[in-house]
């Protein structure tokens, strides 16, 4: 029987830190893909100070999202046009704390409809203030099959072993 | 070890034809865990549920929904109810832009607890637009044999969705 859930390509942040993790020449030969990410930025920033981003084939434009989360005690909702795809802490955040991301892109290699995805994740800082779960419906307006996803947080670089990895999954 | 594959593509279906209902029978009960994911597309508004093993009537379901319009977060819940109710409101009008929706079966096949579901998914509207996720119950200790999706109107041409077992040995 096949494998139909496939490690394509993983990365670790080695010393020092990364601006990015990019997985390029992603084959089009899966149904969907399944990105699981764990995250935290160099930044000067406490548990929940900044977004996990997934640019798709380089670009960052068309993009749109609604979120919801819960944050400090409260919850709440917003929509944008960036594209995230989770919460993290930044240097600040108690050392060793990094947060648990994933997101899901079905039939990322279409060439006729936009690309839908579903992220969510935790940032726990075992504190009152300062942690963060949610989820993200985010959508890419444009039918070009993705074949380039690229990491990124919204200030700093990834921190040394922030790490993603990328499975294809195949329907059949 | 020379363990096998533990996540399997069991079925999958993409719309030729609108309908109003994507149905996986005969599911069989040696896998651990399901996962099913659908890529909606829909032309109208329109209501979606769901129900397995073909019960659509009687009082055996529940649910409790948290969702994000993009400016307010809520929740709201059902009981006793005929079939899962999905989102709070209308969704699914997109015609080129697919709603995902990623719904976990844990231990569907056993036979001696009730069986929960978890509904991950986007809500792309006419009328609202958000993010939800919606935890499920079905108080049956029945295993499950078959699910189905449900729209008020008609799923569209190219949508997908796929069936996946997920065995833990």
């Amino acid at each position: 029987m096949a494998n139909t859930f496939e490690l394509i390509a993983s990365s670790t942040v080695g010393s020092g830190g990364a601006a990015s993790i990019n997985f390029s020449s992603i084959p089009s030969t899966y149904t969907d893909l399944a990105i699981f990410t764990s995250a935290r930025s160099t930044a000067t920033g406490s548990g929940a100070d900044f977004f996990v981003y997934a640019s798709f084939n380089g670009l960052t434009t068309n993009r749109t999202y609604r979120r919801i989360e819960g944050y400090n005690g409260g919850a709440g909702s917003d929509n944008g046009s960036n594209y995230p795809v989770g919460i993290t802490g930044g240097s600040t955040t108690t050392a060793d704390i990094f947060n648990n991301g994933s997101f899901y892109i079905p039939n990322y290699s279409s060439t006729t409809i936009n690309k839908s995805y579903s992220a969510d994740w935790v940032s726990e800082n075992n504190s009152a203030v300062n942690y963060d779960l949610g989820f993200i419906a985010g959508l890419w307006s444009s039918t070009a099959a993705i074949n380039q996803i690229t990491i990124t947080v919204s200030t700093g670089n990834l921190a040394q072993y922030s790490t993603a990895y990328l499975y294809g999954v195949r329907n059949s | 070890m020379a363990a096998g594959p533990t996540y399997t593509s069991i079925a999958t279906t993409t719309l030729g034809s609108a309908s109003a209902t994507i149905t996986f029978s005969s599911i069989a009960g040696t896998y651990t865990d399901i996962v099913l994911v659908a890529n909606i597309l829909c032309s109208t508004d329109s209501n979606i549920s769901a129900y397995v093993n073909g019960v659509n009537t009687g009082t055996s379901y529940s649910n409790t929904h948290l969702t994000g319009s993009g400016s307010a977060a809520a929740s709201s819940r059902g009981s006793n109810q005929s079939t899962w109710q999905l989102s709070p409101g209308p969704m699914a009008s997109a015609t080129t832009s697919p709603e995902p929706m990623i719904i976990n079966f844990q231990n569907y096949s056993n036979t001696t607890t009730y069986k929960n579901a978890l509904f991950r998914y986007g809500i792309n509207g006419a009328t609202y637009n958000g993010v939800a996720a919606t935890v499920g119950l079905y108080r049956d200790t029945a295993a499950i044999t078959s699910i189905t999706l449900k729209t008020d109107a008609l799923f569209s041409i190219g949508t997908q969705a796929t069936i996946y077992g997920i065995q833990a040995a």
